[in-house]
């Protein structure tokens, strides 16, 4: 479904992504884990156009990402929750949540995936006129997710998702992905928090320093000592 | 008393015409994020084109307000696609000095096309429309141009607040990155915002040409320099502020003018200015800016 092949992003002289190649097939739980500055959001931002890799090319549906302007993304079914969710902060949260569905004319199918964010966000229906910026940041998480999960796409990308949040709101919020996943959306997960990312994932991929050092079930990444010693602090 | 009723309703009136030139600037400035210094001259641009077709070739008013809103909007997208889209990612400096460079550019095309002196101006607003309210004679130009400014407000909020184009306007305003994710095309609505805002330069520099009725050159330099430090005042990026802003600025100088001195009038300006900054960096309305990706 999503092929990333051989691609190389750099940052003026800084090669951030040097070579990856991954892929997602659809109705995976795909992770992508590693450290801090390892490249994951690089990686995210190049699949949805917003930076441009030098060499390599994203596929989706065959369409080759790279050539297609980023506006253009979510019409084909791909929605990215970027990291520090980036809702807008001075619109209401139903104005957020409409303009993650900006993408569709249909209006009755705007109020259908309404219902269905509303259905796994009680919370967000319970403040949908208060501005999004005097949210708490699990609400905004939720937010971020609600508005990508509005344009209805076939996969979704999140980039930790659980960043910042208490341990009761990042079991809440893996639990929803899960729910995500098992309604048929494909989803790619960026995390640092291996330990949860891998416990819900299918597959995953380990990046180090712009390269994907290990990949393969999470259950057995989930048990490689070299995991474990790295990332799951055993 | 009765006169300061009238310097006030005048500076209200003048206030309306920087409030419309600095909703250009906040604009351009909240969804862009750079500085048109060339705004005033769109204004200069839009009182030509009026003077032509209006006073020059004796064509109805209607058709000469139709036609220098169309090339405002026209010069407005224009400008922005040539001189300053292809700065995107350059730096604030080179796009400031790019804005200037168009501000000459026009002023000099005006200068070679219409020649320096100014020609004056018929006003749109037949004489019939002046009203006397107590002893206080208020003009015609005056009642069009806070009437016109109410409802061209009013229009505008509705717009940016209920429309999806308004609500795209303010996604870009505030995180362009994430906008682009949701599906909203940056480059269009930047050019709407030029569009929006070189419109409403049309029809302000109509009404002020309309109050002092002449059109020269340098017309817009000095106004669109007051509505840059209303949109400042009231806080660059708030629709409202630059609504305010403009309002207390016109109220201001008019007053200044009447009751303390006409030579110091803009100085009295620019120092309410200052103390306002000071007092309160990011203007009456303004809020903190945060950069993202
Ligand atoms: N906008 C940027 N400009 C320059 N360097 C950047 C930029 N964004 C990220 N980097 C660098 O690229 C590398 C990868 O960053 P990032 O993709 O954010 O990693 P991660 O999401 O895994 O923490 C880091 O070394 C980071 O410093
Ligand atoms: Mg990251």
């Amino acid at each position: 479904m999503l092929k990333v092949d051989n691609i190389q992003v750099y940052y003026g002289m800084i090669n951030a992504i040097k070579g990856v190649s991954f892929e997602v097939n659809e109705g995976e739980v795909i992770a992508l884990i590693g450290a801090n500055g390892a490249g994951k959001t690089t990686i995210l931002h190049t699949i949805t156009g917003l930076v441009a890799p030098k060499s390599g090319h994203v596929y989706f549906e065959d369409k080759d990402l790279t050539k297609i302007p980023p506006h253009k993304i979510v019409y084909l079914g791909m929605a990215h929750v970027p990291e520090g969710r980036r809702v807008f902060q001075q619109l209401t949260v139903l104005e957020n949540l409409k303009l993650g569905a900006f993408s569709i004319k249909d209006n009755a199918k705007i109020e259908e995936n309404l219902k269905y964010v509303y259905a796994h966000f009680p919370r967000l229906e319970e403040r949908k006129n208060q501005v999004a910026g005097t949210l708490s940041g699990g609400e905004q998480q939720m937010l971020a997710m609600g508005r990508a999960l509005m344009s209805n796409p076939k996969i979704i990308l999140m980039d930790e998702p659980s960043m910042g949040l208490s341990p009761l709101l990042v079991n809440e919020i893996f639990k929803i992905i899960g729910e995500v996943s098992k309604d048929g959306t494909t989803v790619l997960l960026v995390e640092q928090n291996a330990k949860k990312a891998l416990s819900i994932a299918d597959r995953a991929y380990v990046l180090e320093t712009g390269n994907i050092v290990m990949e393969g079930k999470a259950s057995e990444l989930l048990n490689d000592p070299r995991i474990k010693a790295a990332y799951l602090g055993e | 008393m009765s006169s300061f009723f009238s310097y006030l309703i005048s500076g209200i009136s003048l206030g309306s015409i920087y409030a419309l030139i600095a909703l250009g600037y906040t604009m351009v400035y909240g969804i862009a994020k750079m500085l048109n210094f060339a705004h005033g001259d769109v204004i200069m641009i839009g009182g030509y084109i009026a003077w032509l077709v209006f006073s020059s070739l004796g064509l109805p008013v209607w058709l000469a307000i139709i036609c220098a809103v169309i090339v405002c909007v026209i010069l407005g997208v224009v400008i922005e696609k040539i001189a300053y889209k292809p700065l995107r990612t350059a730096t604030p400096l080179a796009v400031l000095i790019t804005a200037i460079g168009v501000s000459y550019l026009l002023q000099n095309t005006a200068l070679l096309t219409f020649g320096p002196a100014s020609k004056t101006f018929t006003s749109v607003v037949p004489d019939s429309l002046g009203i006397s309210i107590g002893g206080i004679d208020i003009t015609g130009e005056t009642i069009v141009t806070i009437v016109v400014t109410v409802l061209i407000m009013v229009g505008l909020t509705l717009f940016v607040n209920y429309t999806k184009s308004g609500k795209a306007m303010r996604a870009v305003s505030e995180d362009r990155g994430a906008a682009q994710l949701m599906g909203i095309n940056v480059n269009r609505t930047i050019s709407l915002t030029f569009a929006i805002g070189s419109a409403l330069a049309a029809v302000a520099g109509i009404l002020l040409c309309s109050t002092y009725p002449q059109i020269g050159p340098y017309t817009g330099a000095m106004p669109g320099i007051k509505a840059f430090t209303a949109a400042v005042f009231g806080g660059i990026g708030s629709i409202p502020g630059a609504m305010i802003g403009g309002i207390v600025l016109g109220i201001i100088e008019n007053l200044s003018k009447a009751y303390i001195s006409s030579q110091l009038s803009d100085a009295i300006v620019f120092a309410v200015l200052i103390v306002v900054l000071l007092v309160k960096p990011t203007g009456l309305l303004g809020k903190k800016i945060n950069e993202k990706v």
